[in-house]
């Protein structure tokens, strides 16, 4: 398993062609309080760069893009009886779906960790 | 921080929940000093009068009433509190506005004095009284909508215990000059916490007080916005507000729609615009809503049909494609805790 990060604050976490994505610990901070989720259902195909889900906060509603293309296999159920898991755990258990991937190519360009924190450190 | 009326604003400090749920049960300090603090000399109590629908020439010292400029259809300019001081009429009104409420009291032929050089603290919360009459000996005997001079470090307040939370509590003038001192030293007590633009939002929320701008505007009249308490007894017989014929008819014939809240199912928040239906009907829209910390679920408030308007009355919010359920219920969402003046209505 590979971890991947995005300018858009999301993470991958890539095995093979399959990938767990959620927001990173500075979105979470940035959103506040998540109040709750809506996230994408298992057969829905999503495109890199499109709306994927939707997090409430508190304050508004954001939507979140896909950060990459492909079949969303999993949406995480513990959401919905707990959005706050995405403040409390956002690299953890409060992921957002898992997917198949379509163009591992797709990868190609984004962040590691190291390199997404030290960018973020920059913002 | 955010742009708000021309100021920086905090949004939040540690969190909009946190600060919620200290608030409800310590003291939470607010700066509300983008509001505009205005006085008008004595004299004008009746040239005042015929902007606004309250009782100003019997407004007793140190009491302060809550009311509403009005345009000539009864539309909502503005809503401020009044409070009669020795040196005249004491204004809080909304800093969004704020200008806009000056030329229009001028244009009334009001002499204004807008106090710029006056900053605003509100500490809200149960324990607010504890922290404050600790610091300002005297301010525990205030009563809810009352208010009196004080000093502090050598400074003058100007004290009432108000605020917008649904909570007893105070707010307190106090020049800029000595503002931040006083500031620290509140925010020095263990009761108090800083607290943000979005908490004061959702307080205000649960306490089912209207924000201007949101709730109220110049679309909206006092009784469709559910404010008729601020219609005092006299003006309600002798009218001489603006648009008081309109505002009076429906007082007694009651109006086409009204300002409601909503207890929303689910964990899904509705917001401001979102439309509300009865079936397929189209009856209301959304002014203002988000999760209610202490209620602990999404709440609203709506215009809709007086049909629609009873307590009880199932409806439906649309979400993004999706209809939420509601059902109308009584506000606020949370129940105040004021400390009144015993057999006090203010």
């Amino acid at each position: 398993m590979t971890l991947y990060f995005t300018q858009e604050h999301e993470w991958l976490d890539v095995t093979g062609d399959t990938a767990t994505v959620g927001i990173t610990d500075y979105a979470q901070g940035q959103l506040g309080d998540v109040v709750f989720v809506e996230v994408p259902e298992a057969g829905r195909v999503v495109a890199k760069g499109k709306e994927a889900a939707v997090v409430e906060s508190v304050k508004a509603a954001s939507d979140v893009y896909s950060p990459a293309s492909g079949t969303v296999t999993e949406a995480n159920a513990a959401l919905a009886e707990d959005p706050a898991l995405v403040n409390t755990a956002p690299q953890g258990d409060g992921w957002f779906f898992k997917m198949t991937l379509s163009d591992a190519s797709e990868l190609d360009g984004m962040m590691d960790e190291a390199a997404y924190k030290a960018w973020v450190a920059t913002l | 921080m955010v742009p708000f009326a021309g100021y920086a604003m905090p949004i939040q400090y540690e969190g909009i929940i946190a600060e919620h749920l200290w608030t409800r049960a310590h003291a939470g300090l607010f700066d509300v000093s983008h509001m505009g603090q205005l006085l008008v000399p004595p004299g004008e109590d009746k040239a005042l009068e015929a902007l606004l629908p309250g009782d100003i020439t019997g407004l007793g010292k140190g009491v302060l009433r809550y009311s509403l400029l009005l345009d000539p259809h009864g539309g909502i300019l503005d809503d401020l509190m009044v409070t009669r001081r020795d040196d005249g009429l004491y204004l809080v009104v909304n800093g969004a506005v704020k200008a806009a409420d000056v030329a229009h009291l001028r244009s009334g032929g009001i002499s204004v004095d807008y106090r710029d050089d006056w900053a605003l603290l509100a500490l809200q919360g149960p324990e607010a009284v504890t922290v404050l009459d600790r610091l300002v000996p005297g301010v525990a005997d205030l009563r809810f909508m009352r208010a009196g001079s004080f000093a502090w470090g050598g400074h003058d307040l100007w004290v009432s215990r108000s605020g917008y939370t649904g909570e007893d509590g105070f707010e307190i003038s106090i020049g800029v000059a000595g503002v931040e001192a006083f500031a620290e030293v509140l925010l020095a007590a263990p009761e108090v916490k800083p607290i943000g633009l979005g908490a004061r939002d959702s307080l205000r929320l649960e306490a089912g007080l209207p924000l201007y701008g949101h709730d109220l505007d110049p679309g909206t009249n006092p009784i469709e916005a559910g404010l008729a308490f601020a219609i005092s007894k006299r003006r309600k017989t002798e009218g001489g507000f603006p648009g008081a014929e309109i505002i009076l008819g429906q007082l007694l014939g009651g109006a086409p729609r009204k300002r409601i809240g909503l207890a929303v199912d689910g964990k899904l928040p509705a917001r401001e615009g979102a439309l509300v239906f009865a079936g397929d009907v189209p009856v209301g829209v959304v002014t203002s809503g988000g999760f209610a910390p202490s209620v602990g679920a999404p709440i609203a408030m709506a215009y809709v049909a007086a049909a629609q308007a009873a307590d009880g009355t199932p409806l439906e919010i649309e979400v993004r494609g999706r209809r939420l359920a509601a059902t109308v219920v009584p506000m606020p969402f949370k129940p105040k805790n004021y400390v009144r003046a015993e057999g006090s209505n203010a």
